[in-house]
């Protein structure tokens, strides 16, 4: 369980994130909405401490990694988190095969003869086949994101971290990525926490629904409940959305 | 950024690689792939430098000294002294800086803006032990190995010209390099290669780390990097010479 008290980030000039508080449960798909810039982003990276809030408390399992500087203390928590990037982030010098295991070398005991197999299996898992030769810049903006979710899911994460996966897709793509993040946590059994400005697909997939805005949650909900929200902030994100409240 | 936040940057950068470089586990084919793309990838324009510029030494030596003597003098040991001593890891440190660290900073910056560092904290690993130390390590080994090809083909286009041109019997040349030259000439200019070395690695990984604002400020971080470290090979010879020097090396 993931629990987030009092969570504050400043930028130079603005306070991006003022005192959110949240928890997130074991096998649950938390999203996070909002319009671009109104820091879902830094909320995502402060979770898992790329980014080191100002104050308060983010625990995870137990353990506060908010204002921790042991390196050990970040690694050994990182390690249970996978996280999808909004551009993919693919480490452009290795190949297809080499960013899937990438995360085996370093966060599991696996001997390095079983990485063909277990690459295979993931990229298998997200739809994806014979492309290990590969390097990113060879794959469409679809295949870069699925291999991806292909990397972070490969040392089999207990949470998982999808930082606007849609952004920049397809049709096509975009319920395919859909399908792939609700396959994740019922196959898998992945707590996922998706942060996106896409509310249907939030709305979709989600167990329970926040929208952030002014660093702050206006309102956290299931997606029937986040419907009928009567917050303002949340009435006009629906109608910029063209989504009805029923 | 100013010079004292630059400099506390660069300590803490320091002072990480430090951690990272006895605390973790080896990462020898990241080192050995950076060697090759520092120290190999740079031969070519090391030599071909360092080959034109003895030549163009040994035409002006034995030329100024014909004009005073009548006859070509001491052309070797010129061009030896002052390849060994400066010419040679000076050059080679700015060809390296210009070249590799350009690589380096191009690299790390993209990296950077890109989110690919953050993608390496994710995925277990640290950024200062994956991407620094190994090309720390390339540095530190590749730019003194290439000092002494340097050194070595800098007096052989010297050789060139002094047969060729000035009419000086190569056995004259080296006799010349040999009597007059000492061991602590060559340390002089190898061990100032480990300082520039070291200065190259810090300027093109910190400034690659500090990258921001996509394609334009990786163009921007890479010129400035080279820049720096040019100018910084520059000034710290002067100091690196002094002391040594009065150390007596």
């Amino acid at each position: 369980m993931i629990e987030i008290k009092d969570l504050v980030k400043n930028f130079p000039g603005r306070r991006v994130i003022d005192g959110i508080s949240a928890e997130i449960r074991d096998g649950e798909l938390f999203s996070v909405i909002g319009p671009s810039g109104t820091g879902k982003s830094t909320f995502i990276k402060c979770l898992i401490r790329l980014l080191r809030p100002e104050s308060g408390q983010i625990i995870v399992d137990g353990q506060d990694i908010a204002s921790t500087s042991s390196e050990f203390t970040l690694a050994k928590v990182r390690r249970s988190f996978g996280y999808l990037f909004q551009e993919g982030a693919l480490f452009d010098s290795l190949t297809v095969l080499e960013n899937v295991a990438f995360g085996l070398k370093y966060l599991t005991d696996i001997p390095k003869s079983d990485y063909p197999r277990i690459v295979r299996e993931k990229l298998a898992l997200v739809g994806l086949k014979d492309v290990e030769h590969l390097k990113p810049a060879e794959l469409s903006v679809g295949m870069k994101k699925r291999v991806s979710l292909a990397r972070s899911i490969a040392a089999e994460p207990k949470y998982m971290l999808y930082d606007e996966p849609t952004t920049g897709l397809d049709p096509v793509t975009t319920g395919m990525v859909k399908e792939l993040i609700i396959d994740m946590r019922s196959k898998l059994n992945i707590t996922s926490i998706v942060v996106t400005h896409d509310l249907n697909l939030a709305l979709e997939i989600s167990s329970r629904v926040a929208m952030l805005y002014g660093g702050k949650f206006v309102e956290v909900g299931e997606p029937a409940q986040f419907r009928q929200s009567e917050n303002h902030e949340v009435k006009e994100f629906m109608e910029i959305s063209h989504l009805s409240r029923k | 950024m100013n010079l004292a936040e630059a400099l506390g940057g660069a300590a803490l950068m320091l002072k990480s690689v430090a951690f990272w470089l006895f605390r973790s586990k080896f990462e020898a084919s990241e080192t050995i792939k950076q060697s090759v793309k520092i120290g190999v990838d740079s031969f070519t324009v090391t030599a071909l430098t360092s080959f034109f510029t003895g030549m163009v030494l040994s035409l002006q030596m034995g030329q100024s000294t014909k004009n005073l003597f009548n006859e070509p003098l001491y052309v070797g040991t010129m061009v030896a002294f002052s390849m060994l001593k400066e010419l040679g890891p000076v050059l080679t440190s700015i060809v390296v800086a210009g070249r590799a660290g350009a690589v380096v900073t191009a690299e790390i910056g993209t990296m950077q803006v890109t989110e690919q560092i953050d993608a390496l904290y994710t995925l277990g690993t640290n950024p200062t032990r994956y991407l620094l130390v190994p090309r720390y390590l390339a540095f530190l080994i590749t730019l003194p190995l290439l000092t002494v090809f340097a050194d070595f083909i800098g007096v052989m286009g010297g050789c060139i010209v002094g047969v060729v041109k000035l009419g000086v019997p190569s056995s004259v040349y080296f006799d010349d390099i040999f009597t007059y030259l000492e061991m602590g000439d060559f340390m002089h200019g190898f061990l100032k290669t480990y300082v520039f070395a070291f200065m190259i690695a810090t300027v093109s990984c910190y400034k690659g780390l500090n990258t921001k604002g996509g394609a334009e400020g990786v163009g921007k971080s890479t010129t400035e990097a080279v820049v720096v470290s040019m100018v910084l090979v520059m000034v710290l010879d002067y100091f690196i010479s002094a002391l040594l020097v009065a150390v007596g090396i």
